[in-house]
């Protein structure tokens, strides 16, 4: 446990020293989780071995964001000047997104002879 | 002799177990609303615990940063969960190399509809240009949203806000849109909640299906970096 622990910190740390360094557009986390996809190829037998802690973590990986949503509480203020404004911005810019989104994939999917077909959504 | 409620109410408020006791409680409650519900998108676990500890942190005068001091402890634990989407990703890897055109396909389409059409509108509503600037990145993870809001003139706690709020709204209807829209294939619904949705519409496909998981981690990872490219390309547009 402890050693796997160690081992996914390890990999956040490299990645916020290569972030700073680089002055890289990518946070350290996610520098770190590519960096993992490449140990993973290096050494499969490590994928196996992090795969419980790794699935535990990610299952609660909502959890992880509630202290930073509570934050809205310091900007309530500013919600009541600009918040019809933002809501609709967020909402409807999101549908589209993600519409946009699953859309061009589909859509290129189809055109390069890629669509799937073993395991589909309900 | 008995001490002081008020007292130990003092000395609890003011150290960081209270509110980390109560972080995991709100979101213990949340998640048992959302079981409850048969794991519908709209009993946002997310959503209902930050609504609980807004009220409770409201109700009892406390703010935010002492607040922070106790829930920093389950923020810290963002950055490992982070480096953890490499397992769902390495098992689909195969998938993924199959699927290269289709991902950067959507990872474009999504991300450019994500900053322009948010700017659009924010702009139509005559929001002033530190609040588009705050907005402009508000589909990307909170650490790189921050950072690209910092560089074009944001607000960073106001970003981190957006950032939220867009994931939430993100995670929540994500599933009836794509069902309306008759879309089938996770790999293409995943991709898109995580280009447009970051982090918490990809808990969210981690709930759904391990497939749309890691199609998501992957479109979240590299809107990341999509986004600090093309947020100041855009935001040029609308100065």
């Amino acid at each position: 446990m402890i050693p796997l622990l160690a081992t996914i910190l390890a990999f956040e740390l490299i990645g916020e020293i290569a972030s700073r360094a680089f002055d890289l557009p990518m946070p350290g986390p996610v520098i770190g989780m590519v960096l993992l996809l490449g140990a993973f190829r290096l050494w499969p037998a490590l994928l196996d071995r992090l795969r419980p802690v790794g699935q535990g973590l990610l299952a609660h990986l909502s959890l992880f964001f509630v202290p930073a949503g509570v934050g809205i509480v310091a900007h309530l203020g500013l919600l009541r000047d600009y918040g019809v404004a933002m809501v609709v911005a967020i909402a409807v810019s999101t549908v589209l997104a993600l519409a946009a989104g699953a859309l061009a994939f589909t859509a290129v999917a189809r055109l390069t002879g890629n669509a799937e077909e073993d395991e589909e959504a309900p | 002799m008995r001490a002081d409620p008020a007292l130990i109410w003092a000395y609890l408020t003011q150290g960081p177990l209270l509110w980390l006791v109560a972080t995991l409680t709100a979101y213990a409650l949340g998640d048992a609303c959302f079981r409850a519900t048969g794991r519908q998108s709209w009993a946002n676990p997310v959503l209902i615990a930050v609504a609980l500890l807004g009220g409770l942190l409201i109700g009892t005068g406390t703010d935010y940063s002492t607040y922070f001091q106790g829930a920093q402890f389950v923020h810290f634990m963002l950055g490992p969960a982070t480096v953890c989407l490499a397992i769902p990703m390495a098992d689909n890897l195969p998938r993924m190399r199959r699927a290269v055109l289709p991902i950067a396909a959507g990872l474009v389409a999504g991300s450019l509809v994500a900053v322009v059409s948010a700017l659009a509108i924010a702009r139509g509503f005559g929001l002033p240009q530190d609040a588009l600037a705050s907005l402009a990145p508000k589909s990307t993870t909170a650490p790189v949203a921050i950072g690209i809001s910092e560089r074009l003139g944001g607000l960073p706690t106001v970003t981190a806000m957006l950032v939220l709020m867009t994931g939430v709204f993100g995670a929540i209807v994500v599933t009836p849109l794509f069902n309306l829209l008759g879309l089938r294939d996770w790999r293409a619904r995943g991709l898109a909640v995580g280009t447009a949705a970051h982090g918490i519409g990809t808990a969210r496909a981690l709930q759904v299906n391990p497939t749309a998981g890691a199609f998501a981690g992957i479109g979240m990872g590299l809107n990341a970096v999509l986004t600090a490219l093309i947020a100041p390309l855009v935001m040029r547009l609308f100065e």
